[in-house]
């Protein structure tokens, strides 16, 4: 903070800024969190304490963009909340007369998905079963190919490399075919094993690429010296890049779980039919139902669905983003 | 030199598997897709080769042609939204407004969330009898049009929304984080040249957030691209073919009726379109830094 506003102003410093700088000061002393993202505090705003149309502008922008992302949310929650005949005759934004907990009880452990009627736990349980051996084998590919890629000059690495990201961004529609007809010679189709392995080959791309970046930053004097201890492949990898990766394997674990339980088309297609993961379950829960919508259990299965990425989300908090800055893509 | 020729082969030796998977199940698949594209497959593959005549089937197809407009329309409407959305967000919160953190959450939490719960989130929201329609009509706006997912004209801008709900807040990260990054002595300079906040931030930052930005185009060019789950789970391509989508369109004549040698060809259609784009970007990206040396 001192260094900032210490700093020598030009000569152009007229009055108007300097207020604007004394401003600055006052909030800056205040124990903001912004303190802790950026020392310097410069603004690139108006000055904060006085309400300029700007800034009431500003303000206004942010009400209606919160409400934008937090309305259909409330709403779900809402209706969810709410008994049939309360929703039939009141409006969507209405707080629900008593708390009505029965949907959820229903959307748990009696909704129907086609003929069975035994809620969406059983997609719940699935997306567990399916999600936690995914999750585990795709991060341990990923890490040993990204190490080996980023550390060991093999030749043809480039093309394996360059593969795998065309993997990563081409559609699933030109993979899938093929690889049900395979799974299907090897007896493997519609099964469990299935799944997890396709979510493997799927999850690789991404996986090997924060990886790779991640070890491309640790210094290679560290992975020289290891060689010099006499290191070979596995032991480097186990003894020496494994014990610096902790935030690399928590920010793979976050976007492994979040992907791999949101996924859709790849349980669709490959998981069959006892294995069906939760989003799949919950799709034929309230697209697929005959007869009377039940508008409060579907608002109720679908939160529980969302409910294990969301709590990913609110749990690791920066973590999160800094999954999307791993694998957002940099060389 | 030997005990390093040895250590070597275990590096190969470890990538043997990964090659294997990648060429299997990458570029494997792959070519049999197209393989099959060229032959009259119906409900199995068929190994009768009929030339181009699936990809003339193809494109003499309305329900084809309905697809591609859209996912042009989709594809133009939510990265471009969601990219000047994203980016209003970022810079909002960059103006050291109050309860930052918790407004970053609120407009992040959807992305967390997968398609299908986005999809039938707004499926709810837009229902005609009892959504968000019926409550603004309630209030007296009684021509208040919201029932967008069972509107032939509107389902497609109703994905559009839904998309732009889940995905505005990758884009606000994104930018965020580059917005932290800028040098103060930009905005330093800038007062004292007295040159507006907005201008500077048009043409001085957005061309600094340039590889940010490329970045979130791919990432969002690619739900586009994927965009099933969301069109399934909010108007299921209705009413009638009105909503469909490339990605909608395979899986259909893949696994429900059963016209392989059609679906492999759209598939096909897909694949060139998406690798036109995708390998310069992959190329310029990862491997000409490498053999120029840093200064791409």
């Amino acid at each position: 903070m001192s260094t900032e506003t210490a700093t020598p102003r030009g000569p152009h410093a007229e009055s108007a800024r300097l207020a604007f700088d004394r401003g600055e000061r006052d909030r800056g002393e205040r124990p903001t969190s912004r303190g802790t993202t950026r020392e310097g505090t410069t603004a690139r705003g108006r000055k904060p304490k006085t309400l300029t149309i700007g800034r009431i502008g500003l303000y206004g922008f942010v009400v209606v963009a919160a409400a934008f992302f937090l309305l259909p949310a409330v709403v779900m929650v809402l209706t969810s909340l709410k008994s049939m005949p309360e929703i039939r005759d009141g409006s969507i934004f209405a707080l629900p007369q008593s708390l009505d907990l029965s949907a959820w009880a229903k959307a748990w452990s009696s909704a129907c998905t086609g003929l069975d009627c035994e809620g969406i736990r059983v997609g719940f349980w699935n997306s567990v079963i399916i999600t936690v051996p995914s999750t585990i084998a795709s991060i341990a590919a990923g890490a040993l190919l990204g190490y080996a890629l980023s550390f060991w000059r093999v030749k043809g690495a480039d093309i394996l490399f360059a593969v795998l990201l065309l993997g990563a961004f081409l559609p699933y529609q030109i993979f899938l075919y093929p690889m049900v007809r395979a799974f299907s010679m090897v007896g493997l189709y519609n099964t469990l094993s299935c799944i997890v392995i396709v979510h493997v080959i799927f999850g690789l791309p991404i996986m090997t690429l924060i990886f790779r970046n991640f070890y491309a930053g640790l210094p290679v004097e560290l992975f020289n010296a290891a060689r010099v201890d006499g290191g070979g492949f596995f032991r480097i990898f186990w003894n020496v890049m494994l014990p610096m990766s902790t935030p690399i394997l928590i920010v793979a674990a976050i976007l492994q779980i979040t992907n791999i339980w949101n996924d859709f088309i790849l349980g669709l297609v490959f998981a069959g039919r006892d294995n069906l993961p939760m989003t799949v379950q919950l799709n034929n829960v309230v697209n697929s139902t005959y007869g009377e919508r039940e508008y409060n259990l579907n608002m109720a299965a679908t939160i529980l669905t969302a409910a294990v990425p969301l709590l990913v989300y609110f749990v690791s908090g920066r973590w999160f983003v800094r999954g999307i800055a791993a694998g957002a893509v940099k060389g | 030199m030997a005990a390093q020729r040895k250590r070597l082969n275990t590096a190969t030796l470890v990538l043997l598997p990964f090659w294997a998977v990648v060429l299997a199940a990458y570029v494997g698949t792959m070519l049999w897709t197209v393989q099959i594209s060229f032959t009259a497959s119906k409900l199995l593959p068929v190994d009768e080769y009929v030339g181009f005549a699936q990809y003339e089937r193809l494109f003499g197809s309305t329900r084809w042609s309905v697809s591609m407009q859209n996912a042009v329309i989709f594809g133009v409407l939510f990265i471009g939204g969601a990219l000047v959305l994203g980016f209003l967000l970022a810079v909002v919160l960059d103006q050291r407004v109050r309860f930052e953190n918790t407004l970053r959450t609120v407009f992040l939490y959807p992305y967390a969330m997968s398609f299908i719960v986005t999809g039938l989130i707004w499926q709810w929201l837009m229902n005609p009898g009892l959504g968000i329609q019926k409550a603004v009509r309630d209030w007296g706006f009684t021509s208040f049009d919201f029932a967008w997912a069972v509107d032939r004209d509107m389902a497609i801008y109703a994905l559009v929304l839904a998309g732009l709900w889940q995905a505005s807040g990758l884009v606000m990260a994104l930018m965020l984080a580059g917005l932290r990054g800028v040098d103060e002595e930009i905005w330093k300079a800038s007062r004292i040249d007295g040159i507006p906040a907005w201008r500077v931030y048009l043409f001085v930052i957005v061309p600094m957030l340039r590889p940010l930005i490329v970045t979130a185009v791919v990432l969002l060019a690619i739900s586009v691209v994927k965009a099933f789950d969301l069109v399934v789970a909010l108007t299921n391509g209705g009413p009638g073919i009105s909503s469909d989508m490339p990605a909608k369109f395979v899986m259909d004549n893949l696994f429900t009726r059963q016209n392989i040698g059609l679906a492999t060809a759209a598939a096909t259609v897909m694949l060139i379109t998406v690798a036109a784009v995708l390998v310069p970007w992959i190329y310029t990206e990862y491997f000409r830094k490498a053999r120029v040396g840093g200064t791409a």
